[in-house]
Parts: structure tokens; sequence; C-alpha cells
């Protein structure tokens, strides 16, 4: 292949744009509920972020890259012309990448996954034909950005209202907390450990059976249980807190918990958001490396995924820990026991999503499962005017993206052939 | 840079706080009708009226901050209550500031003294209104609780038997308002007509802080029933 360097190139600098624009902006919603909650300092956050973003991009972004690089686009069908798809996956990172810049710029809501999906629906349709696109993969992910909204809020409903039936509503809200609390921690471990076990490790050159992979699962989460129970311990309660809101201490103890639950949504938003940006490249170097030929059976280098993950640290170190400041101190009224049920329940859902190759909007799941939360009389406040900002990125994003990435998949194809 | 965020916006400023703040702004208002009344049996006047001022001064620092929260209640607005009892309990407290201010601006105003044969009853009497505005206060401040147990469980059995509290608060003063009237009718004829139906007309208003305090708290248990 004649541009086979510039291409591989090209597609490195793009995709670490992309993934910067995604640990800049996208990271803080994600973290914003665990900072709002106070039960992290904002530093703890930036640290876990960056920690947790990097292994659930590498460990369990497997999935959702090989849908974003193949699922889309019938491959093919374009084994004649693999430049074709290569123009068009640099154009669809460049814009969706641009389109994040200038969107979040004037504060409008944007989806990094909307966008990416709507750019490279776009180059598909309109650069290489309308049969060129999987209309019922693409049609299934959408039925999947309507879905996962409502599951996060199922799930976040239902696990609030357990938490008010075996802690907060009983006669001893703070020795419930200490007693119950430790099994969500190993719940949010074991969840996040065997989604990943069993579909995302694959990509690392990992398989395991299932009754394997279940056992380590349950290690990891008797693991963390064990440490948060020793952090549980080590809290010091105060009488005193309680006069005023007799709630103080029972939350301290979920503060604990929330620590565990920000991990698993750092891990979550890795795993699935960072595909957004890395999808493409591995396209476009799996293309350009077999020498022009497109390779339907090839998993995803892990180099590609760390260099989703470290775009996504650099971006989170060199602007998103302001925009984490700013989403945690405008979350005032969310306590840590809400926090937990919300992230949770979330985090869940994505990497559940990510397990399955679904590529989701992490912030949408956010916020179905903290209108769950919501329905079960646990927020006092919501403002639903967040809905009509949700449609809005629908409508606006997924056009605005395809557009921009049909104009410069033309332009690149002028300046290349 | 405008960072406006779904997850942030989504949270919109809750009432419960403002509605406490009012409420404590309401009760200090009405708590001043004791050091009024006494200054009134002991003749001092001129502390009187200035009393008369510190609680015209406190209803308008609540009526500010019913403003302002009814300000901060859009319809947009999801809440574990419904919005509309939100606002009936915010206008019920307003409208124990505002009985509490006609009561000292007519007493004030008419330079009313109190008849010596009743002035120990009618004190008992405004003590146990001022108690059940008390008691009141002390329910809404179970609010943020309730949100935090998801109006469910012991809160709310604790929450209820603070409001049985209040009824029985406003039954007693019931019962010491009659005892009044019937203080005050058996020496009626020996004071000038027109003082004696402007008495009947405040001991009439004075219980009415105790009954609109109750009626805080009957709005509260609407909001449990859901």
């Amino acid at each position: 292949m004649e541009y086979a360097t510039v291409y591989i190139g090209l597609a490195i600098v793009f995709g670490l744009f992309m993934a910067w624009g995604i640990g800049a902006n996208d990271v803080a919603n994600a973290m914003g509920t665990s900072v709002g909650s106070k039960a992290l300092t904002f530093k703890q956050a930036v640290v876990i972020a960056a920690v947790f973003e990097l292994a659930g991009a590498i460990l369990a972004g497997g999935e959702v890259t090989k849908t974003i690089r193949k699922g889309i686009i019938d491959v093919s069908s374009l084994s004649g012309t693999p430049d074709f798809l290569i123009w068009g996956m640099l154009a669809s990172l460049l814009a969706a990448g641009i389109w994040l810049l200038v969107a979040s710029r004037m504060g409008w809501p944007v989806s990094t996954t909307h966008s990416i999906v709507g750019a490279i629906v776009g180059f598909g349709a309109a650069g290489i034909g309308m049969d060129a696109v999987h209309w019922d993969k693409v049609g299934t992910i959408a039925m999947s950005w309507v879905t996962s909204p409502i599951l996060a809020g199922i799930i976040a409903f239902a696990l609030f209202k357990s938490i008010q039936n075996l802690i907060i509503n009983t006669d001893n809200p703070v020795a419930s907390a200490k007693k119950y609390v430790p099994f969500y921690i190993f719940l949010v471990g074991f969840i996040v450990a065997m989604v990943t076990m069993v579909k995302g490790l694959k990509h690392v050159g990992v398989k395991l059976p299932f009754d394997q992979s279940l056992a380590i699962a349950a290690l990891v989460g008797a693991v963390i249980m064990v440490i948060g129970a020793l952090m549980i311990r080590r809290l010091k309660f105060d009488p005193e807190a309680d006069r005023d809101f007799h709630y103080a201490n029972m939350e301290k103890v979920f503060g604990v918990l929330m620590i565990f639950t920000a991990m698993a949504m750092a891990f979550a938003h890795g795993s699935n958001d960072v595909a957004n940006a890395i999808g493409p490249v591995a396209a476009v170097v799996g293309i350009a490396q077999s020498a022009g030929e497109i390779v339907v059976k090839s998993a995803t280098p892990v180099w590609i995924l760390l260099l989703g993950g470290v775009g996504i640290v650099i971006g989170l170190t060199t602007y998103g820990y302001k925009v984490i400041a700013t989403v945690g101190s405008g979350i005032t009224q969310l306590t840590p026991s809400r926090g937990f049920a919300a992230t949770l329940a979330a985090a869940t859902t994505v990497v559940l999503a990510s397990s399955t190759g679904l590529p989701i909007s992490t912030t949408h799941t956010l916020v179905g499962a903290v209108l769950g939360v919501g329905l079960a009389r646990g927020i006092a406040a919501l403002n639903m005017q967040v809905i009509k900002t949700i449609f809005m990125s629908w409508v606006v994003t997924l056009p605005a993206g395809a557009l921009l990435s049909i104009l410069f998949y033309f332009t690149l194809k002028g300046m290349f052939s | 840079m405008v960072i406006k965020s779904s997850i942030t916006s989504m949270f919109g400023s809750s009432p419960i706080r403002p509605l406490q703040q009012h409420m404590e702004k309401v009760h200090s208002c009405v708590k001043e009708l004791i050091p009024f009344f006494e200054a009134i049996v002991a003749k001092d006047f001129e502390l009187a009226a200035k009393t008369q001022k510190r609680i015209s001064r406190l209803e308008n620092e609540a009526d500010k901050l019913k403003h302002s929260l009814r300000m901060h209640l859009p319809k947009s607005l999801f809440m574990p209550m419904p919005r509309e009892h939100v606002l009936e309990v915010l206008t019920t407290q307003d409208q124990i500031a505002n009985m509490s201010k006609d009561i000292a601006g007519v007493v004030t105003g008419r330079k009313m003294q109190l008849p010596e044969p009743i002035a120990e009853l009618f004190l008992a009497f405004v003590a146990r209104c001022v108690d059940a505005s008390a008691q009141a206060t002390i329910v809404v401040n179970e609010l943020d609780e309730l949100v935090e147990t998801g109006f469910r469980g012991g809160e709310v059995s604790r929450v209820e038997k603070m409001i049985g509290k209040l009824h029985r608060v406003e039954h007693e003063t019931d019962k010491l308002e009659q005892q009044v009237r019937h203080a005050l009718f058996a020496i009626e004829t020996d004071y000038p007509p027109v003082d004696v139906i402007f008495l009947y007309r405040i001991i009439d208003w004075v219980g009415e802080v105790a009954d609109l305090s109750q009626r805080v708290g009957t709005r509260l248990q609407l909001m449990l029933a859901r």
C-alpha cells in the first residue's frame, strides 16, 4: 500500500486527539457523581479515573472496539478498494473529535458515542453506498441507546430499594451499613471482574473457561470486600454529627462503598468509550499493515488499546480535571448512598454493553440511573429538562457527526487519489 | 469555557433546606409574641412597640425567603413529593408569620391593654400557641431525613409521632382559648365594648397561629401518604 505509514501516522494522531477529547470532557460525567457525593476528594477522583480508565480500555475495551471497527460498515464489500475504508475511518475520527471540541466549547450536550457512530454511518452511507452499512447492527446500537438508560434506571431503583430495606430503614442504620456494605463492595468487584473475564480478556489473549472465570471473579470480589471491610473498621464515627442530620454516620460507611463504585465506573467508561477513539484506529492500522488486505478476523492489538487509554489519561490530566471539579461541585444534593446506587447501576449497564460490543453513552446511562433513584423518592429535586438535552444530543449530534465525516471523507479522497 | 454537563444540570436546587429556613424564620417571628404580650401586661408600651417592630421585620424576612423559594421551584422539577404540596406548606407557614404580624400590629395600633383578671391565662394561651409553631418547625426539620430514607420505614413513624404531638398541642390551645373567652366573658361589661370586641378578635387570631401550625403538619402528612 502506497501511503501505509502516512495512514497509520494520521490514524494515531486523530485517535489520540479523539481520546484526548473523551478524557477532557466525557470522563468528568462518569466521575461527577463520585466527586459530587463527597465520597472522593477531587485528587483521588483524578487518580482513580486515570488508573481505571486505562485498565478498562485495555482489559475490557476489545468488543466495542470491534464493533466500531468492523460492525457498522460491511468491510467485506470493500476488499477491492481498501483505501475507501481508511479515508472513511480517518474522516470519522476527525469529524467526531472536532465536533466534540466545538460542541463542548459551545456548551451543547454531546455524546462521544453518538458522534463517532453518526460519523461512521455518515461516511458509509454517503461515501460508499447505502448497502455498505450494516443497518441491522446500527438498529441494534440505536435501540441500546434507548434501553441502556432504562436498564440502568431499573437497576438503580432496585439497588436503592435494597439499601432502603437492609440499611437505611432499620433501627440502627450505622450498624446495618457496617454489616451489609461489604457485600455490596463484593458485588461491585464481582460484576466488573466477571464481565471482564467472560468477554473482555480474550482481546489480550486470555480465554478462561466459565467456571474458572467465576472463581476468579469471586476471588476479586472477596479481596476488595476485605479491603473495604478494613476501611470501614477504621472509620471514626461522631455521634454529634447525627444530631442535626440523623444519617450522617451511615453515609460515611457508604462513602467507602462509593470509592469502589467510582473505580467500577471509571473502568466501565474506559471499556466502552475508549473504543470510540481507537476503533477507527484499529481499522486503519489493520488494513495498512496487512498491505491493503481487509482482514475480517483479527484481534485489536494491545498497543492500540493502550494508545486509547493513554490518550484519555492525557486528556484527563491536561484539561479533564477542571471539568471534574466543576461537575463535582455542581452536584451538591447527592449523598454517597444515592451516588452509590446510581453509579453502580450505570457501571453495571455499561460493562454489560461493553461485553456485548454495544457502544452506548455513559452519560445517558448515568442520567437514567439517577432518575431511577429519583423515582424511588430518593433525591430531593431533579431537573427533568435533562431529558430534553438527551434528545438534543440525538437530534443534533448524529447528523452533525455524519455531515462532518462526509465532508472530511471526500476531502481525504481528493487528497490521496 | 462553558461546561454544561447533563449530569450537573439534572440536579435541581432542593426546596427542602429553603423550606426549613423559612419555617425557622417564621417561628422566630411567632416566638416574639411572648415578650410582646408580657410587655403589654407589664404596661411597658415602649418595649411592646419595639417588639412589634421586630416581629414586622422578621415577617418581612420570611416573605423574602418565600419569594426566592417560589422562584426556584420550576414545573420541570421532579421531586419525591408533589410540587403543590411543597407550595402549600410554604403558603401555610407564611400565613403563620402574617398572623403574628397582624396580632402585634393591631394591639400596638389600638394601644390595647390586657385586663388584669385574664392576663395570666392569656399569657399561658399565647405560650401554648407558640409551642404549636415550635412543634411544626421540628416536623419541617425532619423533611431532609424523610428524603434520605425515601419516605419509608422508621423515619415515617417518627414523623407521624411528631405530627401527633402537634395535634395534641393544638387541641390544648383550643381548650385554653375557650377558657380565656369564658374569663373575658365574665368581665366584659366592665370594659369599653369596642376594646372587648377587639380582644375577642385577638384571642381568635392567636388561636389561629396554632391552627395554622397544625395545618403545616397536616400538609406534611399528605406527603407521607403517597
